[in-house]
């Protein structure tokens, strides 16, 4: 009972302080308002715009992926890895510098209109509905990608040579080896962008064209800022945790786990006759060519853009990124201290993966206000500033850390459990020999992933700022601000290329460390 | 990081220290815009501490809401930059003090009376173009609803969230009064989109996506005066242009009055009201017109100004907005 009890503990406090952040800040707000109020007509449209897009947006991003994950497990080709890394980057990047990469390929003025304008075709508009899918899409394509490729690399080599000596094709390849796994995998990764894309505030609100495309996340702003009323915003952030919790338990219903067995970690090496003949091959490289455009052009825009201005960039800008940095890397560690043993405790525990998905569900103005209100009786909290940026940034990475380490540990309790309570290896030199190494890859990528959101996100720094500390997203937006657009793209380009150094690396590392 | 964590530590001990010694802080809370390096803040903060024997320090954020989660605990001193779209709801918490100023003489086009409220710069809403790629452009508040659909595409604020956008409503508004909703209904398929804010807007337009954009008569003098570039213009309405002056006001329950009442002074001194106007691109509350760069001198202005006081406006905003919301959606 004592060692259950030693194997929960950093779970439960990993748990505890996501709890007290995202529901211990409603409260706080909710008590500031005297209450909760009630919703509007206008807020059920919200609800309703909201739930309707982020699960649009979750199931094309889903279902695009399949083939896109497939052809890059199958393919070998020079620069695989670079694209797969690259292919990345738009999850990473801070919203409004893609939301202008975007604009600049799918916009009025962009290149693909700029083409069908030459062919005397009708201009398409990526403002409305079709441009807030679009964006969510850009942004969540990569995550599916990479989620669904994990997964097929989690089919150990084995079962696909195998598959071939019994004389597959891809249909039964599909059927035997790939669905299944697929269907372990898929509501993870439906679930994760749906829960991003609820809580979306500036690409539906820059590319929705209008009060159409108004989402919870909006009306919370609205309620704090048009309306003064704390108490609508607290009851409209109860409302985006309760979809959000219901979805995690309908998703938890549904998963299922994929049940391979161990192999010997021998590298997966294609094989030809699984992968399909001539049609397959055209399917895959028009798959990877297709989301490679999508995804890369709108980036490579914004670099272009900036790039001119990067050498014209004031002092300011170089001491602001130096303190994204080293908040980038804090709180990738910070992610990681609360998402392993979450993600550890979560194979038994239920309550373990919901309260690690709980701060993709809060509104980042509701947690911002509350924790300004829980810390202002006794502190500062301007000189809060930089440790508050650092914990929610965390916080915010921690249910993306925990949906990739989930599935590898599932497999990895399966496979090496009771090889491992056999040889009683327990505690931390269980840790150290099993755990980690095995969990490197999904460990790295986390981590990339961490240190990439933090470098690119605003988050609550500017109700904390004490106009001196500043991070390099708010120098861009003080930029902007101040008519200085094109030293705003240069440190765009700043920005997209240190973000994705980062990602890179970390990702990478990963990658060395995994003894397979 | 822990050695990160105790050098960033150490360093804010020995900041606090050195300001410690005997120097008053006045603390005044600013927009994010106002106290970086392109903003005004430096400026102001080295011009008055020259003369106050105080030490300065801006807090830049989310001003009002941050002063109302305060309360009378805040720690602000002064407040410098809130909109008029604000002022209903900062007066009725009690917390702000009289300025104290003569603001019989003001170089604006709108009276002021306001008792708490001190404007230390104002400056028009406009739709802004560039002359050279938009050949037909409104002349009219009217000529800009009636435009055909594809004549150009503007880019608004939304006024959940801006400033501008909320003024824009207000705008529509005091043209078009009980007509607004038609009004709006008529400017929606020429709106690309809505911004969150200012800033979004102003990127869209530079990059050549939006055709206009709804900022200031003033914007154009950035262009000439640090780009040398005069092909940014606001288009000029006979039926008169949306007055939004910038703000600042002092707290009751200051620990610095005598030093806060002085800021308050600062603000209409010459000093003060010259810089202003290239550091935040608008124009001063109290500056004789010849004293003006010559740019600003010359920008073409609206005979008519439009602005809606306070209590109506307050009275106003919900409904518009839903009219705004209505046209829109539609």
């Amino acid at each position: 009972m004592a060692a259950r009890a030693r194997e929960i503990a950093p779970a439960a406090v990993a748990g505890a302080v996501l709890a007290a952040l995202v529901i211990g800040t409603l409260v706080a707000v909710a008590i500031r308002a005297g209450g909760l109020s009630g919703l509007r007509t206008s807020d059920l449209a919200a609800i309703r715009f909201t739930l309707w897009q982020a699960a649009l947006s979750a199931l094309l991003s889903c279902a695009l992926a399949i083939p896109v994950a497939r052809a890059l497990h199958r393919r070998r080709f020079a620069g695989r890895d670079l694209l797969i890394s690259l292919m990345g980057a738009p999850f990473i990047l801070p919203v409004i510098v893609a939301v202008f990469g975007l604009i600049a390929v799918f916009g009025r003025r962009g290149f693909i209109n700029a083409a069908l304008a030459h062919f005397g075709i009708e201009p398409l508009s990526i403002y409305g509905a079709q441009g807030v899918i679009t964006a969510h899409v850009f942004f969540n394509l990569p995550l599916a990608t990479r989620m669904i490729l994990h997964g097929w690399q989690a089919i150990p080599s084995e079962r696909f040579r195998l598959a071939a000596s019994l004389g597959f094709g891809p249909t039964q390849t599909a059927r035997q080896l790939e669905r299944p796994m697929l269907r372990a995998v898929l509501p993870g990764a439906f679930l994760a962008i749906f829960l991003v894309c609820l809580t979306s505030f500036a690409v539906a609100l820059t590319l929705g064209g209008g009060p159409r495309a108004t989402t919870v996340e909006l009306a919370i702003y609205q309620a704090f800022r048009f309306d003064f009323d704390m108490g609508r915003a607290a009851s409209l952030a109860l409302v985006q945790v309760a979809i959000s919790v219901t979805a995690l338990l309908i998703a938890a219903r549904v998963t299922l786990p994929a049940s391979f067995g161990a192999g010997h970690d021998r590298s997966f090496a294609p094989i030809a006759q699984l992968s399909g003949g001539a049609a397959h091959t055209a399917l895959d490289v028009a798959a990877i060519t297709l989301a490679a455009a999508f995804l890369l052009t709108p980036i490579g825009a914004v670099f272009a853009r900036g790039l001119p201005a990067l050498s014209n960039l004031p002092p300011m800008i170089w001491s602001a990124t130096a303190t994204s940095l080293i908040i980038a890397l804090a709180s990738t560690i910070a992610t990681l201290i609360v998402a392993l043993p979450l993600a550890l405790a979560a194979t038994r525990h239920r309550w373990a993966e919901i309260t690690a998905m709980l701060p993709m569900t809060a509104s980042a103005l509701v947690m911002g206000t509350g924790a300004f209100l829980i810390a202002r009786p006794f502190i500062n909290p301007t000189s809060l500033a930089l440790p508050m940026v650092l914990l929610t940034n965390a916080a915010l990475s921690v249910p993306f850390a925990t949906r990739i380490l989930l599935p590898e540990i599932r497999t990895l309790r399966a496979d090496y459990d009771r090889l491992a309570s056999s040889l009683d290896l327990r505690g931390i030199a269980r840790l150290r020999l099993l755990t980690l190494p095995r969990l490197a890859r999904p460990l790295g990528f986390s981590a990339g992933l961490a240190a990439a959101f933090s470098m690119g996100d605003l988050g609550v720094i500017t109700l904390f700022s004490d106009g001196q500390t500043r991070t390099l997203p708010l120098a861009l937006f003080q930029l902007m601000g101040s008519y200085r657009m094109d030293q705003a793209a240069g440190a765009a380009s700043l920005l997209l290329i240190l973000t994705f150094a980062l990602f890179w690396a970390l990702d990478r590392l990963g990658h060395y460390a995994d003894p397979r | 990081m822990k050695s990160t964590l105790m050098l960033a530590g150490a360093l804010s001990l020995i900041a606090t220290l050195a300001v410690a010694q005997d120097k008053p802080v006045l603390t005044v809370y600013a927009p994010d815009y106002f106290t970086s390096e392109w903003g005004p803040g430096p400026a102001i903060e080295k011009g008055f501490e020259a003369t106050c024997g105080c030490d300065l320090k801006f807090v830049a954020g989310d001003v009002l809401p941050r002063v109302m989660l305060e309360g009378d605990k805040t720690s602000a001193d002064v407040v410098i930059g809130l909109n008029t779209d604000v002022t209903a709801k900062a007066r009725a918490t009690g917390l702000f003090a009289p300025h104290n100023e003569d603001t019989s003489d003001l170089s604006m086009p709108v009276k002021w009376d306001d008792p708490v409220f001190l404007p230390f710069d104002w400056s028009d809403l406009a739709f802004v173009y560039d002359k050279t790629k938009l050949k037909n452009p409104p002349h009219s508040f009217a000529e800009l609803l009636d435009a055909p659909d594809d004549a150009y595409k503007i880019v608004i604020e939304d006024p959940r969230s801006s400033a501008a956008g909320l003024s824009l409503l207000l705008w529509v508004k005091a043209i078009y009064g009980d007509q607004a909703q038609a009004a709006w209904e008529k400017l929606a398929p020429k709106i690309l989109t809505v911004t969150p804010g200012w800033s979004e807007a102003y990127g869209m337009f530079t990059d050549g996506e939006a055709d206009m954009v709804l900022s200031y008569v003033t914007s154009p003098a950035y262009h000439i005066i640090a780009e040398d570039d005069d092909s940014k213009v606001a288009a000029i309405f006979p039926e008169g242009h949306y007055f939004t002056p910038e703000l600042a006001a002092q707290l009751k329950t200051s620990k610095h009055p005598k030093l806060a009442q002085e800021f308050m002074d600062y603000i209409l001194s010459p000093e003060f009201q010259k810089m202003i106007v290239t550091a935040n691109w608008s124009f001063p509350a109290k500056l004789p017109h010849d004293q003006l760069p010559e740019v600003f001198q010359d920008l073409p202005m609206p005979e008519k100004t439009l602005y809606t006081p306070e209590d109506e406006a307050e009275k106003l905003r919900g409904p518009a907005l839903e009219e705004w919301q209505r046209a829109l959606a539609k």
